[in-house]
């Protein structure tokens, strides 16, 4: 029988999830069976997970996918016309008029990667954007691997490394790892919203001599977990750097649309480096991604993402197409994605309602956001900076220092142990900071805000409640 | 001035190219949207702009084509060619993706019923929630029931069961697990000649070997141990073989195995401590008299101990095939058996890293293992729809068979099952020259001509492998009967044509 000295060691060295969704779904799993708990339910808000923590879907795009899905509802009167005719047009894109054919090209429907590119065009003031270089995928994740997949050579000291960001998307790490890449963390700044600060990327540069091999640069903006936005003069710099550095740009600007805080504008990369004109222009490689789970759509389940890629070498770019051959991506989420980048427009029956279901979801994220903020810098030895953007925030914790040995004894990092005992308690599971890249000295928690103000509520409840109990356990 | 960058890439020059990326993507190939499947793309791109700008249908840059539309029977893509949804399918899915829905009287009670329960199972009660790696559990455990259904009461462990995108995800995560070593040590992996190139194309890109065993084309593609033998022996001397790939029924060949064959290919696998994938996607599309579709898993089990308790599997499964066509919902799974539990830990870890399989398509294939049942409103309509599709498929096998087998140099094996055709071509010697000329392999040389003159595509044996001095062509059996009857004629006149002009 193969053992596990048989495995792939790139599998093996894959790091081992910390295992808090697992647990929590242990655990519903018991109070179902009608265990002996005080709560009812586990609020699991550990990823960006908007319809899980209790948001509803946008109601054109549902009814749009239902008429694709059983389109005799083509003829239901009962459903918007716009409804309808956005499903019919749609449906006219797929292969034999249904969803269940392939995709027609590996890179996604046609009608769908122009969609997004004049989506992108208007977006970005007019620069243009050609659908032959929109690759469509199942999910932004899938989208990210693809990339590294390509860039993706060599082995111990000739590995390929990329800078990340630290903080970094939780599920971010493990990706490196599966596709034999060195992570080359560079640290945003947490006293100043977690700012890019450029010196931290050439520190991270310098740390990856006769370690590897750095050949890219991934950003997340807005940050994900931050929430920071950066500023066209950070971007600017970042792109000098990757230019100067020989570093291929990758950008994943999955919160584009849930932009808060005040006087805060999302600019997107592509945009920038045009704006910068020669040589950057046509030089800089960069590849854009975005998807479906945002804060508007929050249809993570569906997986839809796409990328833009932008100066990629054309036997590359085709190599890049060749890879998703034999796999087309999902149908239902392209559509999905087509409405997203092309909503109803003023005068559409739908447009009124849809409007408003994306203003109270922005005006939810921003209270809550701000909410959850202030309250957790009023808990004791909890700091957070403010979110202007995105799904989460991401506290610091000060926790005492019994805890922590008790946690070194337990063999557990510390914020794992305050995840585990929080989930354990109070039936909340918030994601420990170590996934993001953080470690002992600077732990931290990330949670997802956007749920209904009375869940916030709910969770904020509880948070102070175990939190405080937590500091009388271990007095400081 | 210019200055050097830190990894040393002048300034300005591509950091990304194709001697900088990863090496084995280059070697990745997919002959199902290769190069023909592109040239009638672009035929078809044509045909649609000049019929708009002139009014003129069938002409393409001045050149008039003899044909008005390109049919592509490249892909086994049910929809795409006009086959029917199952109803109670899209019912169930319509109501999942807008629950307002079920306040409407004109969805059956027993779709609503499902639905209620599949977004029960859902974060949030909506498809769009983020689900456990592993997908769904309630939906694992109805896949681990069909199983046992299945196969006849044999216990199925819904902890074994993976839902992935597709089964084309779940086999290459299990190639990505399997494949090690350096050298002589690298792993090897069995498939057939022919094979389903998405085999071919993850071997390259995983840089594992390839161990290529041949069918027998003189006894309708069976499967030969001691050709497994062969194979193994020879690969033995340069990699270590560690994986054997079976595809029942066959793609793109449709043979269905029989138990005989199925019994030997296990016990094969015993012997050689080799780990059986069993790619089980076409297993309701079995035709042939005689024919009979046998998990591996329900053989291997109904062999004893002996085997059942030791000899390691994966069995795949998905929604795109069968008589359901729902390719582009991406819903698969897989089965593992006696996988060492250290190595399940990483199997469920690798499927993490991906977060989850697409929620829609775990939906499907929830309905897919579990249909309505005879005291359930929907269950003649969703028989009578099952009954036809698969009826058709039996038909068309049948004609398909018939009529290539009267044309002079096209030799037809009876499609037992799948839904293809891969019949062999006798191609003039002077055809052969030509194609070398124009740097084209024989059967890519044949199905161009073939796709400009007639508008049809296929894709060229070459694509699949086979054997050396051999020439094929995959075709798909489904476009809508007249239709196909019509691609068939149009096939024969195209090969008389062909043969004549190259004699």
């Amino acid at each position: 029988m193969s053992s596990v000295q048989d495995v792939n060691p790139r599998v093996r060295r894959i790091r081992t999830p910390v295992g808090l969704q697992s647990l929590a779904a242990r655990i519903t799993e018991q109070l179902s069976q009608g265990g002996q708990k005080p709560f009812q339910k586990v609020t699991d808000v550990s990823s960006g997970d908007p319809h899980r923590a209790g948001m509803p879907p946008l109601s054109f795009v549902r009814q749009v996918l239902a008429v694709c899905l059983y389109p005799e509802l083509l003829g239901e009167d009962s459903l918007p016309l716009d409804v309808r005719q956005r499903a019919q047009k749609l449906l006219e894109a797929c292969n034999g008029g249904s969803i269940g054919s392939y995709s027609p090209s590996s890179c996604g429907i046609p009608q769908i990667q122009k969609s997004v590119a004049e989506f992108i065009t208007r977006r970005d003031a007019g620069i243009p954007s050609d659908p032959e270089n929109i690759v469509l995928c199942s999910g932004s994740q899938k989208v990210l691997s693809l990339v590294l997949h390509l860039l993706s050579r060599g082995e111990g000291l000739t590995q390929t490394g990329v800078l990340i960001p630290l903080p970094c998307p939780h599920t971010l790490p493990m990706l490196l790892d599966e596709e034999g890449l060195t992570p080359l963390p560079y640290r945003l700044l947490e006293d100043q919203g977690w700012a890019l600060e450029p010196d931290q990327l050439h520190g991270a540069l310098r740390a990856a001599r006769g370690r590897c091999e750095p050949r890219a640069i991934y950003i997340s903006n807005p940050g994900n977990p931050t929430g920071h936005v950066q500023d066209r003069k950070t971007i600017r710099e970042v792109i000098r750097f990757a230019s100067s550095e020989g570093l291929v740009l990758l950008v994943e600007e999955v919160f584009q649309d849930s932009v808060f805080g005040r006087d805060k504008t999302f600019l997107s990369y592509k945009k920038v480096l045009f704006e910068m004109g020669e040589p950057y222009s046509d030089t800089v490689e960069l590849v854009s991604l975005h998807s479906i789970s945002t804060a508007r759509m929050g249809e993570c389940g569906l997986r839809g993402g796409y990328m833009e890629v932008v100066n990629i070498d054309p036997d590359v770019q085709q190599a890049l197409k060749n890879m998703q051959a034999p796999s087309s991506p999902p149908i239902l989420p392209q559509l999905a994605l087509e409405v997203m980048v092309n909503p109803p427009a003023p005068g559409d029956p739908s447009e009124k309602e849809y409007t408003q279901e994306i203003l109270r979801m922005d005006d939810i994220l921003a209270q809550n956001a701000r909410r959850a903020c202030e309250f957790l810098n009023d808990l004791p030895g909890v700091s957070c900076q403010p979110a202007m953007a995105g799904l989460f925030l991401y506290p610091r914790l000060n926790l005492p220092a019994q805890m922590l040995e008790e946690a070194e004894a337990l063999g557990v990092e510390a914020d794992v142990l305050f995840c585990q005992r929080f989930l354990e308690e109070e039936r909340v599971c918030f994601g420990p900071g170590c996934e993001n890249g953080h470690d002992r000295n600077d732990l931290h928690v990330r949670f997802c805000v956007l749920m209904p103000p009375a869940a916030l509520e709910e969770v904020l409840t509880r948070l102070r409640s175990f939190h405080l109990r937590l500091l009388d356990q271990f007095p400081h | 001035m210019s200055r050097e960058a830190t990894n040393g890439v002048p300034c300005g020059a591509r950091v990304l190219t194709l001697d900088t990326m990863n090496p084995n993507v280059r070697r990745v190939e997919y002959a199902v949207r290769g190069p023909i499947v592109q040239r009638a793309v672009q035929i078809e791109k044509e045909l649609r702009e000049v019929t708009f700008k002139t009014r003129r249908p069938g002409t393409t840059r001045g050149v008039k084509k003899p044909f008005t539309e390109v049919i592509k029977a490249n892909i086994g893509d049910a929809h795409a060619m006009g086959q029917r949804p199952i109803t109670f399918f899209r019912q169930v899915l319509a109501l999942c993706s807008y629950p307002e829905l079920l306040e409407d009287n004109k969805f059956p009670e027993d779709a609503k019923k499902r639905a209620r329960r599949i977004l029960d199972a859902c974060g949030g009660h909506s498809l769009g929630a983020y689900s456990a790696s592993q997908g769904i559990e309630c939906i694992r455990q109805d896949v681990a029931r069909y199983i046992e259904r299945r196969d006849g009461g044999i216990s199925s462990n819904p902890d074994n069961i993976y839902l992935s995108t597709g089964a084309s995800d779940a086999i290459v995560t299990i190639l990505k697990m399997l494949v090690c070593g350096e050298g002589r040590d690298r792993t090897g992996v069995m498939i057939s000649i022919p094979q389903y190139p998405l085999y071919s194309a993850a071997l390259a890109d995983l840089g594992a070997v390839q161990i290529s065993y041949y069918l027998e084309e003189e006894s309708c593609w069976s499967l030969n141990v001691t050709e497994l033998r062969r194979a193994l022996n020879e690969a033995k001397q340069h990699c270590k073989p560690r994986v054997l790939c079976i595809i029942n029924p066959g793609n793109p060949t449709g043979q269905v195995q029989s138990r005989q064959c199925i019994e030997d290919v296990i016990r094969f696998a015993k012997e050689e401590h080799l780990f059986l994938m069993a790619d089980e996607v076409y297993q309701d599309n079995v035709y042939a008299d005689g024919c009979k579709f046998h998990s591996f898993k329900k053989v291997l089990f109904e062999m004893g101990p002996e085997f059942s308790s030791k000899v390691e599997m994966a069995s795949f499964h998905s929604t795109s095939k069968c008589y359901m066509g729902e390719c582009g919902f991406r819903g698969g799974y897989m089965e593992v058996i006696n996988m060492d539990p250290q190595v399940k830990a990483q199997l469920t870890k690798l499927v993490s890293v991906r977060l989850c399989p697409p929620v829609p398509g775990q939906a499907l294939l929830d309905l897919v293992v579990n249909p309505p049942q005879p005291d359930e409103p929907s269950y003649s309509t969703f028989m009578k729809e099952r009954k036809a599709v698969l009826a058709d498929l039996a038909e068309k096998a049948r004609l398909t068979e018939e009529i290539f087998n009267t044309v002079p140099g096209i030799t037809c094996n009876p499609v037992q099952g799948a839904m293809y055709t891969f019949p062999r071509i006798a191609l003039p010697q002077k055809a052969i020259d030509k194609a070398k000329e124009q740097g084209l392999v024989p059967d890519m040389f044949y199905c161009m001509r073939l796709l400009e003159e007639e508008g049809i595509c296929l894709v060229p044996g070459s694509g699949f492998g086979q054997k050396e001095g051999t020439f094929h062509f995959r075709m798909t059996i489904l476009p809508p009967t007249e239709k196909l009857k019509v691609v068939l004629q149009k096939i024969r006149d195209f090969h008389l044509k062909f043969t004549q002009e190259f004699s």
